[in-house]
Protein backbone atom coordinates (compact mmCIF):
# COMPACT_ATOMS: atom_id res chain seq x y z
CA UNK A 1 0.00 0.00 0.00
CA UNK A 2 1.48 3.35 -0.98
CA UNK A 3 2.21 5.84 1.77
CA UNK A 4 -0.22 8.47 0.46
CA UNK A 5 -3.16 6.13 1.14
CA UNK A 6 -2.52 6.19 4.89
CA UNK A 7 -3.81 9.77 5.43
CA UNK A 8 -6.77 8.88 3.22
CA UNK A 9 -7.68 5.92 5.43
CA UNK A 10 -7.05 7.98 8.55
CA UNK A 11 -9.38 10.76 7.38
CA UNK A 12 -12.08 8.28 6.39
CA UNK A 13 -11.84 6.55 9.78
CA UNK A 14 -12.22 9.88 11.56
CA UNK A 15 -15.21 10.74 9.36
CA UNK A 16 -16.87 7.42 10.19
CA UNK A 17 -16.20 7.86 13.90
CA UNK A 18 -17.58 11.39 13.74
CA UNK A 19 -20.79 10.34 11.95
CA UNK A 20 -21.35 7.34 14.24
CA UNK A 21 -20.58 9.24 17.44
CA UNK A 22 -22.85 12.19 16.69
CA UNK A 23 -25.73 10.08 15.38
CA UNK A 24 -25.42 7.66 18.33
CA UNK A 25 -25.48 10.60 20.73
CA UNK A 26 -28.48 12.27 19.06
CA UNK A 27 -30.17 8.90 18.60
CA UNK A 28 -29.82 8.21 22.32
CA UNK A 29 -31.12 11.64 23.23
CA UNK A 30 -34.22 10.89 21.16
CA UNK A 31 -34.47 7.13 21.59
CA UNK A 32 -34.02 6.91 25.36
CA UNK A 33 -37.05 9.03 26.34
CA UNK A 34 -39.09 7.53 23.51
CA UNK A 35 -38.21 4.00 24.65
CA UNK A 36 -39.02 4.80 28.27
CA UNK A 37 -42.35 6.25 27.20
CA UNK A 38 -43.19 3.23 25.02
CA UNK A 39 -42.39 0.92 27.95
CA UNK A 40 -44.53 2.80 30.47
CA UNK A 41 -47.53 4.16 28.57
CA UNK A 42 -49.71 1.14 27.84
CA UNK A 43 -53.08 0.97 29.54
CA UNK A 44 -52.76 0.76 33.32
CA UNK A 45 -49.03 1.48 33.34
CA UNK A 46 -47.18 4.36 35.01
CA UNK A 47 -47.81 6.98 32.32
CA UNK A 48 -50.93 5.28 30.97
CA UNK A 49 -51.63 6.86 27.55
CA UNK A 50 -52.73 3.92 25.40
CA UNK A 51 -53.58 5.92 22.28
CA UNK A 52 -50.36 7.92 22.20
CA UNK A 53 -48.52 4.67 22.82
CA UNK A 54 -50.22 3.01 19.83
CA UNK A 55 -49.54 5.91 17.47
CA UNK A 56 -45.88 6.20 18.50
CA UNK A 57 -45.51 2.44 18.20
CA UNK A 58 -46.81 2.60 14.63
CA UNK A 59 -44.44 5.46 13.75
CA UNK A 60 -41.49 3.55 15.21
CA UNK A 61 -42.42 0.40 13.28
CA UNK A 62 -42.89 2.36 10.06
CA UNK A 63 -39.49 4.02 10.38
CA UNK A 64 -37.82 0.72 11.12
CA UNK A 65 -39.52 -0.94 8.12
CA UNK A 66 -37.91 1.42 5.58
CA UNK A 67 -34.59 0.04 4.27
CA UNK A 68 -31.84 2.40 5.34
CA UNK A 69 -30.59 3.23 1.85
CA UNK A 70 -34.16 4.24 0.85
CA UNK A 71 -34.53 6.33 4.01
CA UNK A 72 -31.34 8.20 3.09
CA UNK A 73 -32.66 9.09 -0.35
CA UNK A 74 -36.26 9.69 0.70
CA UNK A 75 -35.39 12.36 3.25
CA UNK A 76 -32.92 14.30 1.11
CA UNK A 77 -35.21 17.38 1.04
CA UNK A 78 -35.49 17.25 4.81
CA UNK A 79 -31.74 16.82 5.19
CA UNK A 80 -31.08 19.77 2.88
CA UNK A 81 -33.52 21.95 4.83
CA UNK A 82 -31.84 20.98 8.08
CA UNK A 83 -28.11 21.21 7.31
CA UNK A 84 -28.14 23.13 4.00
CA UNK A 85 -26.68 20.29 1.95
CA UNK A 86 -27.41 16.67 1.15
CA UNK A 87 -23.80 15.52 0.82
CA UNK A 88 -20.97 15.18 3.31
CA UNK A 89 -20.68 13.83 6.82
CA UNK A 90 -23.00 16.39 8.41
CA UNK A 91 -25.74 15.52 5.93
CA UNK A 92 -25.20 11.82 6.57
CA UNK A 93 -25.79 12.33 10.28
CA UNK A 94 -29.45 13.22 9.61
CA UNK A 95 -30.61 9.83 8.22
CA UNK A 96 -28.29 7.98 10.60
CA UNK A 97 -29.91 9.72 13.58
CA UNK A 98 -33.37 9.19 12.16
CA UNK A 99 -32.71 5.47 11.86
CA UNK A 100 -31.05 5.29 15.28
CA UNK A 101 -33.91 6.87 17.26
CA UNK A 102 -36.59 4.16 16.73
CA UNK A 103 -33.98 1.39 16.91
CA UNK A 104 -32.64 2.64 20.24
CA UNK A 105 -36.19 3.31 21.45
CA UNK A 106 -37.15 -0.35 20.96
CA UNK A 107 -33.96 -1.56 22.65
CA UNK A 108 -34.58 0.75 25.63
CA UNK A 109 -38.24 -0.29 25.76
CA UNK A 110 -37.25 -3.96 26.01
CA UNK A 111 -34.63 -3.18 28.66
CA UNK A 112 -37.16 -1.26 30.78
CA UNK A 113 -39.77 -3.99 30.45
CA UNK A 114 -37.31 -6.49 31.89
CA UNK A 115 -37.29 -4.61 35.22
CA UNK A 116 -39.23 -6.61 37.78
CA UNK A 117 -42.75 -5.38 38.48
CA UNK A 118 -42.16 -5.81 42.22
CA UNK A 119 -39.68 -2.92 42.14
CA UNK A 120 -42.28 -0.60 40.63
CA UNK A 121 -44.76 -1.71 43.27
CA UNK A 122 -42.22 -1.08 46.05
CA UNK A 123 -41.52 2.41 44.71
CA UNK A 124 -45.24 3.17 44.42
CA UNK A 125 -45.68 2.02 48.01
CA UNK A 126 -42.99 4.54 49.01
CA UNK A 127 -45.06 7.33 47.52
CA UNK A 128 -42.94 7.84 44.40
CA UNK A 129 -44.30 9.82 41.44
CA UNK A 130 -44.22 8.14 38.02
CA UNK A 131 -41.24 10.32 37.02
CA UNK A 132 -39.37 9.40 40.21
CA UNK A 133 -40.00 5.73 39.49
CA UNK A 134 -38.58 6.16 35.99
CA UNK A 135 -35.55 8.15 37.12
CA UNK A 136 -34.67 6.31 40.32
CA UNK A 137 -35.85 2.77 39.64
CA UNK A 138 -36.51 1.86 36.01
CA UNK A 139 -33.54 3.50 34.26
CA UNK A 140 -30.88 2.57 36.88
CA UNK A 141 -32.14 -1.02 37.04
CA UNK A 142 -32.29 -1.31 33.24
CA UNK A 143 -28.86 0.30 32.76
CA UNK A 144 -26.86 -2.90 32.07
CA UNK A 145 -29.39 -3.93 29.40
CA UNK A 146 -29.51 -0.39 27.99
CA UNK A 147 -25.70 -0.37 27.72
CA UNK A 148 -25.77 -3.61 25.74
CA UNK A 149 -28.57 -2.22 23.56
CA UNK A 150 -26.59 0.93 22.82
CA UNK A 151 -23.58 -1.21 21.92
CA UNK A 152 -25.72 -3.05 19.39
CA UNK A 153 -27.01 0.28 18.07
CA UNK A 154 -23.48 1.70 17.60
CA UNK A 155 -22.35 -1.45 15.78
CA UNK A 156 -25.37 -1.11 13.47
CA UNK A 157 -24.60 2.57 12.93
CA UNK A 158 -21.04 1.69 11.84
CA UNK A 159 -22.62 -0.55 9.19
CA UNK A 160 -25.16 2.09 8.17
CA UNK A 161 -22.44 4.74 7.96
CA UNK A 162 -20.78 2.71 5.21
CA UNK A 163 -23.99 2.96 3.18
CA UNK A 164 -24.27 6.73 3.32
CA UNK A 165 -21.06 6.73 1.28
CA UNK A 166 -23.34 5.93 -1.65
CA UNK A 167 -24.87 9.39 -1.46
CA UNK A 168 -21.69 11.32 -0.83
CA UNK A 169 -21.53 10.75 2.88
CA UNK A 170 -17.78 10.09 3.01
CA UNK A 171 -16.21 7.84 5.60
CA UNK A 172 -14.77 4.32 5.33
CA UNK A 173 -17.58 2.83 3.28
CA UNK A 174 -17.31 5.61 0.74
CA UNK A 175 -13.53 5.15 0.53
CA UNK A 176 -13.91 1.41 0.04
CA UNK A 177 -16.38 1.86 -2.83
CA UNK A 178 -14.54 4.69 -4.64
CA UNK A 179 -10.95 3.41 -4.33
CA UNK A 180 -11.32 -0.26 -3.64
CA UNK A 181 -14.14 -0.99 -6.08
CA UNK A 182 -14.28 1.71 -8.73
CA UNK A 183 -10.49 2.22 -9.00
CA UNK A 184 -9.63 -1.45 -8.64
CA UNK A 185 -7.47 -1.03 -5.51
CA UNK A 186 -8.17 -4.23 -3.57
CA UNK A 187 -5.61 -3.27 -0.92
CA UNK A 188 -7.75 -0.23 -0.02
CA UNK A 189 -10.85 -2.40 0.16
CA UNK A 190 -9.02 -4.85 2.42
CA UNK A 191 -7.74 -2.04 4.65
CA UNK A 192 -11.24 -0.60 4.97
CA UNK A 193 -12.69 -3.99 5.92
CA UNK A 194 -9.95 -4.58 8.50
CA UNK A 195 -10.50 -1.15 10.06
CA UNK A 196 -14.27 -1.76 10.22
CA UNK A 197 -13.75 -5.16 11.87
CA UNK A 198 -11.41 -3.63 14.44
CA UNK A 199 -13.85 -0.77 15.13
CA UNK A 200 -16.76 -3.13 15.66
CA UNK A 201 -14.67 -5.36 17.92
CA UNK A 202 -13.56 -2.38 20.00
CA UNK A 203 -17.11 -1.04 20.35
CA UNK A 204 -18.49 -4.47 21.25
CA UNK A 205 -15.82 -5.14 23.87
CA UNK A 206 -16.14 -1.68 25.37
CA UNK A 207 -19.94 -1.99 25.53
CA UNK A 208 -19.80 -5.38 27.19
CA UNK A 209 -17.23 -4.15 29.69
CA UNK A 210 -19.40 -1.17 30.61
CA UNK A 211 -22.51 -3.35 30.91
CA UNK A 212 -20.68 -5.78 33.19
CA UNK A 213 -19.44 -2.90 35.35
CA UNK A 214 -23.01 -1.67 35.70
CA UNK A 215 -24.55 -5.08 36.37
CA UNK A 216 -24.89 -5.80 40.08
CA UNK A 217 -27.40 -8.61 39.74
CA UNK A 218 -24.80 -11.32 40.41
CA UNK A 219 -22.39 -11.35 43.35
CA UNK A 220 -18.90 -10.16 42.53
CA UNK A 221 -15.66 -11.62 43.78
CA UNK A 222 -14.44 -9.46 46.66
CA UNK A 223 -11.15 -11.28 47.09
CA UNK A 224 -8.90 -8.21 47.18
CA UNK B 1 -67.97 3.20 62.31
CA UNK B 2 -67.97 5.25 59.13
CA UNK B 3 -66.93 8.86 59.49
CA UNK B 4 -64.25 9.58 62.05
CA UNK B 5 -61.59 7.02 62.89
CA UNK B 6 -61.69 5.34 66.23
CA UNK B 7 -58.90 6.65 68.42
CA UNK B 8 -57.41 3.27 69.14
CA UNK B 9 -57.60 2.04 65.55
CA UNK B 10 -54.66 2.27 63.16
CA UNK B 11 -56.53 0.82 60.20
CA UNK B 12 -60.27 0.42 59.69
CA UNK B 13 -61.79 -1.69 56.93
CA UNK B 14 -65.45 -0.79 56.66
CA UNK B 15 -67.69 -3.03 54.55
CA UNK B 16 -64.91 -3.17 52.01
CA UNK B 17 -65.48 -4.95 48.72
CA UNK B 18 -63.53 -5.50 45.53
CA UNK B 19 -64.96 -7.03 42.40
CA UNK B 20 -63.51 -7.58 38.96
CA UNK B 21 -65.38 -8.19 35.78
CA UNK B 22 -63.56 -10.06 33.10
CA UNK B 23 -64.58 -9.35 29.53
CA UNK B 24 -67.91 -11.05 28.87
CA UNK B 25 -67.72 -12.95 32.14
CA UNK B 26 -69.63 -12.51 35.40
CA UNK B 27 -68.40 -10.18 38.14
CA UNK B 28 -66.02 -11.92 40.50
CA UNK B 29 -66.00 -10.80 44.13
CA UNK B 30 -62.36 -10.85 45.24
CA UNK B 31 -63.26 -9.31 48.59
CA UNK B 32 -66.72 -9.20 50.05
CA UNK B 33 -68.04 -7.13 52.96
CA UNK B 34 -64.77 -6.92 54.89
CA UNK B 35 -65.07 -5.10 58.21
CA UNK B 36 -62.05 -5.24 60.48
CA UNK B 37 -60.34 -2.92 62.92
CA UNK B 38 -56.57 -3.13 63.30
CA UNK B 39 -55.78 -1.83 66.80
CA UNK B 40 -53.08 0.83 67.10
CA UNK B 41 -49.79 -0.68 68.21
CA UNK B 42 -50.90 -4.24 67.47
CA UNK B 43 -49.35 -6.86 65.27
CA UNK B 44 -52.36 -8.07 63.36
CA UNK B 45 -52.09 -11.05 61.08
CA UNK B 46 -54.41 -12.07 58.28
CA UNK B 47 -54.16 -15.69 57.29
CA UNK B 48 -55.63 -17.31 54.22
CA UNK B 49 -54.82 -19.70 51.44
CA UNK B 50 -53.48 -18.36 48.16
CA UNK B 51 -56.29 -16.72 46.22
CA UNK B 52 -58.30 -16.00 49.37
CA UNK B 53 -57.91 -12.26 48.80
CA UNK B 54 -55.47 -11.40 51.57
CA UNK B 55 -52.96 -9.81 49.23
CA UNK B 56 -55.61 -7.59 47.65
CA UNK B 57 -56.80 -6.58 51.10
CA UNK B 58 -53.30 -5.60 52.20
CA UNK B 59 -52.73 -3.55 49.03
CA UNK B 60 -55.81 -1.48 49.71
CA UNK B 61 -54.22 -0.08 52.85
CA UNK B 62 -51.69 1.91 50.82
CA UNK B 63 -53.85 2.36 47.76
CA UNK B 64 -51.99 -0.06 45.48
CA UNK B 65 -55.47 -1.46 44.88
CA UNK B 66 -58.71 0.50 44.98
CA UNK B 67 -61.85 -0.86 46.65
CA UNK B 68 -65.05 -1.03 44.61
CA UNK B 69 -67.20 -0.83 47.73
CA UNK B 70 -66.81 0.43 51.29
CA UNK B 71 -63.82 2.25 52.66
CA UNK B 72 -60.44 1.78 54.26
CA UNK B 73 -59.01 4.31 56.70
CA UNK B 74 -55.39 4.61 57.79
CA UNK B 75 -54.70 6.93 60.72
CA UNK B 76 -57.92 8.74 59.91
CA UNK B 77 -57.23 9.15 56.17
CA UNK B 78 -59.70 7.67 53.70
CA UNK B 79 -57.29 5.84 51.38
CA UNK B 80 -59.84 4.77 48.77
CA UNK B 81 -60.76 8.31 47.80
CA UNK B 82 -57.21 9.76 47.93
CA UNK B 83 -55.47 10.48 44.62
CA UNK B 84 -52.20 11.96 43.41
CA UNK B 85 -50.23 13.91 46.00
CA UNK B 86 -52.64 13.11 48.84
CA UNK B 87 -52.30 9.38 48.19
CA UNK B 88 -48.50 9.65 47.98
CA UNK B 89 -48.48 11.48 51.33
CA UNK B 90 -50.46 8.62 52.91
CA UNK B 91 -48.08 6.07 51.37
CA UNK B 92 -45.13 7.75 53.07
CA UNK B 93 -46.82 7.05 56.40
CA UNK B 94 -47.22 3.37 55.54
CA UNK B 95 -44.14 1.20 55.11
CA UNK B 96 -44.26 -2.08 53.23
CA UNK B 97 -42.10 -5.19 53.05
CA UNK B 98 -42.39 -7.96 50.48
CA UNK B 99 -41.98 -11.71 50.10
CA UNK B 100 -39.32 -11.26 47.41
CA UNK B 101 -37.81 -8.19 49.10
CA UNK B 102 -38.03 -6.01 45.96
CA UNK B 103 -34.63 -4.40 46.50
CA UNK B 104 -32.92 -2.48 43.72
CA UNK B 105 -30.06 -4.61 42.37
CA UNK B 106 -28.29 -1.45 41.20
CA UNK B 107 -28.09 0.08 44.68
CA UNK B 108 -26.09 -0.91 47.75
CA UNK B 109 -27.73 -1.67 51.08
CA UNK B 110 -27.19 1.98 51.96
CA UNK B 111 -28.63 3.21 48.67
CA UNK B 112 -31.71 1.02 48.99
CA UNK B 113 -32.49 2.32 52.46
CA UNK B 114 -31.97 5.90 51.24
CA UNK B 115 -34.43 5.54 48.34
CA UNK B 116 -37.69 6.38 50.16
CA UNK B 117 -36.01 9.43 51.71
CA UNK B 118 -34.80 10.63 48.30
CA UNK B 119 -38.33 10.16 47.01
CA UNK B 120 -39.72 12.16 49.93
CA UNK B 121 -37.28 14.98 49.11
CA UNK B 122 -35.37 14.74 52.40
CA UNK B 123 -32.19 16.91 52.46
CA UNK B 124 -29.00 14.93 51.78
CA UNK B 125 -27.44 15.60 55.20
CA UNK B 126 -30.54 14.28 56.95
CA UNK B 127 -30.63 11.24 54.68
CA UNK B 128 -27.05 10.37 55.68
CA UNK B 129 -27.68 10.34 59.43
CA UNK B 130 -31.07 8.64 59.12
CA UNK B 131 -29.85 5.83 56.86
CA UNK B 132 -26.82 5.11 59.08
CA UNK B 133 -29.14 4.91 62.06
CA UNK B 134 -31.62 2.59 60.28
CA UNK B 135 -28.88 0.23 59.07
CA UNK B 136 -27.56 -0.08 62.62
CA UNK B 137 -31.08 -0.61 63.91
CA UNK B 138 -31.53 -3.74 61.79
CA UNK B 139 -27.99 -4.95 62.48
CA UNK B 140 -26.50 -4.51 59.01
CA UNK B 141 -23.80 -1.94 59.78
CA UNK B 142 -21.02 -4.12 58.34
CA UNK B 143 -22.85 -4.67 55.05
CA UNK B 144 -23.78 -1.10 54.13
CA UNK B 145 -21.77 -1.06 50.89
CA UNK B 146 -22.82 -4.52 49.70
CA UNK B 147 -25.24 -5.07 46.84
CA UNK B 148 -28.40 -7.18 47.34
CA UNK B 149 -26.97 -10.02 45.23
CA UNK B 150 -24.27 -10.42 47.87
CA UNK B 151 -26.73 -10.85 50.75
CA UNK B 152 -28.63 -13.81 52.21
CA UNK B 153 -32.43 -13.85 52.22
CA UNK B 154 -32.62 -12.82 55.87
CA UNK B 155 -30.20 -9.95 55.29
CA UNK B 156 -32.21 -8.79 52.28
CA UNK B 157 -35.39 -8.73 54.35
CA UNK B 158 -33.57 -6.67 57.01
CA UNK B 159 -32.71 -4.17 54.30
CA UNK B 160 -36.38 -4.25 53.26
CA UNK B 161 -37.42 -3.54 56.85
CA UNK B 162 -34.91 -0.69 57.25
CA UNK B 163 -36.13 0.78 53.97
CA UNK B 164 -39.77 0.49 55.06
CA UNK B 165 -38.98 2.32 58.30
CA UNK B 166 -37.02 5.12 56.62
CA UNK B 167 -39.82 7.65 56.48
CA UNK B 168 -40.89 6.85 60.08
CA UNK B 169 -44.26 5.35 59.11
CA UNK B 170 -47.04 4.71 61.61
CA UNK B 171 -48.04 1.45 59.97
CA UNK B 172 -45.98 -1.37 58.47
CA UNK B 173 -47.52 -3.74 55.93
CA UNK B 174 -45.92 -7.14 55.55
CA UNK B 175 -46.73 -9.15 52.44
CA UNK B 176 -45.66 -12.72 53.25
CA UNK B 177 -42.34 -11.28 54.39
CA UNK B 178 -41.00 -14.57 55.74
CA UNK B 179 -42.46 -16.96 53.17
CA UNK B 180 -39.26 -17.10 51.12
CA UNK B 181 -37.05 -17.67 54.16
CA UNK B 182 -35.93 -20.83 55.94
CA UNK B 183 -37.43 -21.50 59.41
CA UNK B 184 -34.41 -20.26 61.34
CA UNK B 185 -34.16 -17.00 59.39
CA UNK B 186 -37.93 -16.60 59.69
CA UNK B 187 -37.53 -16.60 63.47
CA UNK B 188 -34.89 -13.86 63.45
CA UNK B 189 -36.94 -11.69 61.07
CA UNK B 190 -40.08 -12.18 63.21
CA UNK B 191 -38.08 -11.25 66.30
CA UNK B 192 -36.93 -8.08 64.57
CA UNK B 193 -40.53 -7.21 63.63
CA UNK B 194 -41.63 -7.84 67.22
CA UNK B 195 -38.85 -5.59 68.53
CA UNK B 196 -39.78 -2.80 66.13
CA UNK B 197 -43.41 -3.12 67.17
CA UNK B 198 -42.48 -2.75 70.85
CA UNK B 199 -39.75 -0.12 70.53
CA UNK B 200 -41.45 2.16 68.01
CA UNK B 201 -45.08 1.44 68.84
CA UNK B 202 -45.49 0.70 65.15
CA UNK B 203 -48.68 -1.04 64.04
CA UNK B 204 -47.90 -4.05 61.86
CA UNK B 205 -50.45 -5.63 59.53
CA UNK B 206 -49.15 -8.82 57.99
CA UNK B 207 -50.52 -11.45 55.69
CA UNK B 208 -49.33 -15.02 55.73
CA UNK B 209 -50.37 -18.57 55.02
CA UNK B 210 -48.45 -19.90 58.00
CA UNK B 211 -50.24 -20.15 61.33
CA UNK B 212 -46.86 -20.39 63.07
CA UNK B 213 -46.14 -16.76 62.12
CA UNK B 214 -49.33 -15.61 63.84
CA UNK B 215 -48.66 -17.82 66.87
CA UNK B 216 -45.20 -16.30 67.26
CA UNK B 217 -45.87 -12.58 66.88
CA UNK B 218 -49.48 -11.60 66.17
CA UNK B 219 -51.56 -10.13 68.98
CA UNK B 220 -54.64 -10.10 66.76
CA UNK B 221 -55.63 -12.16 63.78
CA UNK B 222 -58.25 -12.69 61.13
CA UNK B 223 -58.91 -15.66 58.88
CA UNK B 224 -59.91 -14.92 55.31
CA UNK B 225 -61.55 -17.45 53.03
CA UNK B 226 -63.11 -16.86 49.63
CA UNK B 227 -62.85 -13.08 49.99
CA UNK B 228 -64.60 -12.96 53.37
CA UNK B 229 -63.36 -12.78 56.92
CA UNK B 230 -64.60 -15.94 58.60
CA UNK B 231 -63.02 -15.44 62.00
CA UNK B 232 -61.25 -12.59 63.79
CA UNK B 233 -60.11 -11.63 67.26
CA UNK B 234 -57.16 -11.67 69.64
CA UNK B 235 -54.85 -14.46 68.47
CA UNK B 236 -55.03 -16.29 71.76
CA UNK B 237 -58.82 -16.40 71.71
CA UNK B 238 -58.91 -17.68 68.14
CA UNK B 239 -56.35 -20.36 68.98
CA UNK B 240 -58.26 -21.36 72.07
CA UNK B 241 -61.75 -21.32 70.62
CA UNK B 242 -61.71 -21.60 66.84
CA UNK B 243 -65.24 -21.68 65.45
CA UNK B 244 -64.61 -21.96 61.73
CA UNK B 245 -63.49 -25.11 59.90
CA UNK B 246 -60.89 -23.14 57.91
CA UNK B 247 -59.40 -21.80 61.12
CA UNK B 248 -59.32 -25.29 62.55
CA UNK B 249 -57.54 -26.68 59.54
CA UNK B 250 -54.90 -23.92 59.72
CA UNK B 251 -54.55 -24.58 63.44
CA UNK B 252 -54.14 -28.33 63.13
CA UNK B 253 -50.79 -27.72 61.47
CA UNK B 254 -49.25 -25.75 64.32
CA UNK B 255 -50.80 -26.75 67.59
CA UNK B 256 -48.86 -29.96 67.62
CA UNK B 257 -51.87 -32.22 68.00
CA UNK B 258 -52.21 -34.13 64.82
CA UNK B 259 -53.68 -37.60 65.18
CA UNK B 260 -51.22 -40.46 64.97
CA UNK B 261 -51.55 -42.21 61.64
CA UNK B 262 -52.80 -45.50 63.13
CA UNK B 263 -55.70 -43.61 64.75
CA UNK B 264 -56.44 -41.33 61.82
CA UNK B 265 -56.73 -44.28 59.44
CA UNK B 266 -59.33 -45.99 61.67
CA UNK B 267 -61.32 -42.85 62.45
CA UNK B 268 -64.97 -42.83 61.39
CA UNK B 269 -67.61 -40.15 62.02
CA UNK B 270 -70.31 -42.23 63.80
CA UNK B 271 -70.29 -44.73 66.70
CA UNK B 272 -69.64 -47.53 67.56
CA UNK B 273 -66.31 -47.21 69.33
CA UNK B 274 -64.58 -44.75 71.61
CA UNK B 275 -65.12 -41.07 70.91
CA UNK B 276 -62.00 -39.13 69.88
CA UNK B 277 -61.96 -35.62 71.32
CA UNK B 278 -59.61 -32.71 70.86
CA UNK B 279 -59.31 -30.81 74.13
CA UNK B 280 -57.88 -27.31 74.01
CA UNK B 281 -56.36 -25.95 77.19
CA UNK B 282 -56.18 -22.20 77.33
CA UNK B 283 -54.94 -19.61 79.81
CA UNK B 284 -54.76 -20.57 83.47
CA UNK B 285 -56.23 -24.03 82.77
CA UNK B 286 -53.42 -24.97 80.48
CA UNK B 287 -51.45 -26.43 83.35
CA UNK B 288 -54.31 -27.96 85.38
CA UNK B 289 -54.34 -31.77 85.73
CA UNK B 290 -57.78 -31.99 84.10
CA UNK B 291 -57.56 -35.62 83.04
CA UNK B 292 -56.80 -36.89 86.52
CA UNK B 293 -59.65 -34.74 87.85
CA UNK B 294 -61.88 -36.34 85.23
CA UNK B 295 -60.93 -39.76 86.56
CA UNK B 296 -61.33 -38.92 90.24
CA UNK B 297 -64.54 -36.83 89.93
CA UNK B 298 -66.41 -38.91 87.35
CA UNK B 299 -64.49 -42.14 87.17
CA UNK B 300 -63.97 -41.70 83.43
CA UNK B 301 -60.62 -42.76 82.08
CA UNK B 302 -59.26 -41.18 78.96
CA UNK B 303 -56.66 -42.58 76.58
CA UNK B 304 -54.15 -40.01 75.42
CA UNK B 305 -53.57 -40.21 71.66
CA UNK B 306 -51.44 -37.12 71.18
CA UNK B 307 -50.87 -33.62 72.42
CA UNK B 308 -48.61 -30.66 72.93
CA UNK B 309 -48.28 -27.56 75.05
CA UNK B 310 -46.75 -24.48 73.47
CA UNK B 311 -46.89 -20.74 73.70
CA UNK B 312 -49.12 -18.40 71.76
CA UNK B 313 -47.66 -15.00 72.37
CA UNK B 314 -46.87 -14.98 76.12
CA UNK B 315 -49.54 -17.55 77.10
CA UNK B 316 -49.29 -21.32 77.45
CA UNK B 317 -51.60 -23.18 75.16
CA UNK B 318 -52.29 -26.89 75.30
CA UNK B 319 -53.85 -29.24 72.88
CA UNK B 320 -54.65 -32.84 73.71
CA UNK B 321 -56.21 -35.67 71.77
CA UNK B 322 -58.01 -38.22 73.88
CA UNK B 323 -60.44 -41.07 73.40
CA UNK B 324 -63.16 -41.97 75.93
CA UNK B 325 -65.92 -44.53 76.14
CA UNK B 326 -68.63 -43.29 73.75
CA UNK B 327 -71.39 -43.89 76.32
CA UNK B 328 -69.86 -41.41 78.73
CA UNK B 329 -68.34 -39.02 76.20
CA UNK B 330 -71.06 -36.37 76.48
CA UNK B 331 -70.64 -36.32 80.23
CA UNK B 332 -66.87 -36.02 79.96
CA UNK B 333 -67.08 -33.16 77.46
CA UNK B 334 -69.59 -31.27 79.57
CA UNK B 335 -67.28 -31.62 82.57
CA UNK B 336 -64.28 -30.32 80.64
CA UNK B 337 -66.25 -27.44 79.13
CA UNK B 338 -67.49 -26.49 82.60
CA UNK B 339 -63.85 -26.14 83.63
CA UNK B 340 -63.11 -23.70 80.82
CA UNK B 341 -61.63 -26.06 78.26
CA UNK B 342 -62.94 -26.33 74.75
CA UNK B 343 -63.59 -29.65 73.10
CA UNK B 344 -64.12 -30.82 69.59
CA UNK B 345 -65.35 -34.25 68.53
CA UNK B 346 -63.12 -35.64 65.79
CA UNK B 347 -64.85 -39.02 65.35
CA UNK B 348 -64.81 -42.53 66.70
CA UNK B 349 -62.41 -45.43 66.76
CA UNK B 350 -63.20 -49.01 67.50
Amino acid sequence: MSANLIPLLWDATLQTLYMVAISALLGTLGGLPLGVFLATSQRGELLSAPWVNKVLGLVVNATRSVPFIILVVAIIPFTRALVGTSIGTNAAIVPLTLAAIPFIARLVENAIREVEGGLIEAARAMGATPLQIIRKVLIPEAMPAIALGLTLAVVSLIGYSAMVGAVGGQGLGDLGIRYGYQRFMPEVMAAVVVILIVLVQLVQSLGEWIAARLDRRAPRNRGH
Amino acid sequence: MSGTAQNDAAIIFDRLGKSFSKKGGPRVMALDDISLVVPRGSITGIIGRSGAGKSTLLRMVNGLEQPTEGRVEVSGHDVGSARGGALRAIRREVGMIFQHFNLLASRTVWGNVALPLEIAGTPAAQIRTRVDQLIDQVGLGALRDRYPAELSGGQKQRVGIARALATSPKVLLSDEATSALDPETTQTVLELLGRINRDLGLTILLITHEMAVLRDIASHMAVIEGGRIVEAGPTYDVFARPTNPTTRSFLSGVTGATLPAFVASRLHPEPPGDQVIRVTFAGSHATDPMLSLLATDLGITANILGGAIEEVGPHPFGNLLISVDAARADQARAYLERHGLSTEVLGHVR
